[in-house]
């Protein structure tokens, strides 16, 4: 059994059996004040998850973004690029398929696939047990590859330094106002796929505004993760998080 | 869909705070501004509830309205929707006072 979560590490831990009660007779009823936020365990995790990166000196990255926008692309890129200065270790989210995973291990690096099934996003939970795989002791970025949603990972924080949400210009510069939340909690943004901007109307002044309408301090690195083009900003960016 | 896991978490506090007793009410305060959608709880609280204490409980939903004050000009006012602007001046600086939180209150069980 897990002693951090209690948990046995298996799926439907959570159904106790039916104590095969009936509400048909009267009991009498006793109210039980308890006021809990509905997060509380996930951000507990959290915690947990962020203590134990601080204690090992790893800087924790959550890649969200909607399906497609380039997320799996740009890691391969940047762990070819950078894994012979750092150390580095992937979690792949996806619903189904270790696809990702795949396209990782064949970069050398340490990658972790965790399938959520009918789940929309990863939680802490998960997390924890995925970086059990890795040697935490031997490791400078670990980057998760949140399942592609812009909704549902923006409520539950995995422990992670920095949420970095990438968008490409083929989704519409209007994303950040749609999905708000998402890039409210993001403090980084990368704007992918720029190599296509000749071939589309996409407003880039428009869409940088829309997303500091949402986010004051959101930092915005424009990329492509197929030309190469900008990634030497977001390494600068990665290099300056690491040496805080 | 995030309900599910969010329903998940709901029946885990209440079972935890049970002492073992039937659960015959919930009541959960959520947040106007939280992004969840409470027809989507209601839908998913019976899947989850089955089989344990809270199987048959009533899921009783607060809506916390959302408020908000201006960074700009100081002025605090309901937030419909996140990150609304400021109705006075028209500013996004807005910090969110209420309504984004998610809580189980309190649950009624069999004695
Ligand atoms: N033109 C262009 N295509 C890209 C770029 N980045 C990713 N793609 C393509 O976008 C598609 C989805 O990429 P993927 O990395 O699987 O996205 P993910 O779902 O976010 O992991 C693939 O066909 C990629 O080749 C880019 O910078 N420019
Ligand atoms: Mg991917
Ligand atoms: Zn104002």
């Amino acid at each position: 059994m897990c002693t951090t979560c209690g948990c046995s590490s298996t799926p439907g831990h959570h159904h106790h059996g039916d104590e095969g009660h009936s509400h048909e007779h009267h009991h009498p009823l006793k109210k039980i004040v308890i006021e809990e936020d509905i997060l509380a365990k996930n951000n507990r995790l959290a915690a947990f998850n962020r203590a134990l990166f601080k204690e090992k000196n790893i800087l924790v990255l959550n890649l969200v973004s909607s399906p497609g926008s380039g997320k799996t692309t740009l890691l391969e890129r940047t762990l070819r690029d950078l894994s012979p200065r750092y150390r580095c270790a992937v979690i792949e989210g996806d619903q189904q398929t270790d696809n990702d995973a795949r396209r990782i291990a064949a970069t050398g690096v340490p990658v972790k696939q965790i399938n959520t099934g009918a789940g929309c996003h990863l939680d802490a939970h998960m997390v924890m047990h995925a970086t059990e795989s890795f040697d935490l002791d031997n490791l400078d970025i670990l980057f998760i590859e949140n399942v592609g949603n812009l909704v549902c990972p923006a409520a539950f924080d995995l422990g992670e330094a920095h949420k970095v949400v990438v968008l490409s210009v083929t989704e519409g510069e209007d994303k950040p106002l749609k999905y708000p939340q998402m890039f409210h909690n993001s403090d980084l943004m990368l704007l992918n796929k720029v190599d296509l901007l000749p071939h589309l109307t996409f407003d880039v002044a428009q869409c940088k505004e829309y997303a500091a309408r949402v986010s004051h301090d959101l930092r915005i690195l424009e990329v492509s993760a197929s030309t190469g083009q900008g990634l030497d900003d977001w390494y600068g960016w990665l290099e300056q998080e690491l040496g805080k | 869909m995030h309900e599910m896991a969010l329903t998940q978490g709901i029946v885990d506090i209440c079972e935890q705070n049970a002492g073992g007793h039937p659960i015959t009410t919930v009541v959960v305060s959520i947040g106007a501004l939280s992004g969840v959608v409470p027809e989507a709880l209601e839908f998913c609280f019976e899947a989850c509830s089955a089989g344990t204490l809270l199987e048959g409980a009533r899921l009783r939903i607060e809506l916390v309205p959302g408020r908000a004050c201006c960074q700009e000009c100081q002025s605090e006012q309901p937030m419909e929707r996140l990150f609304d602007p400021c109705s006075q001046c028209g500013s996004f600086l807005m910090q969110i006072i209420s309504g984004q939180d998610m809580r189980v209150r309190e649950i009624e069980v069999e004695d």
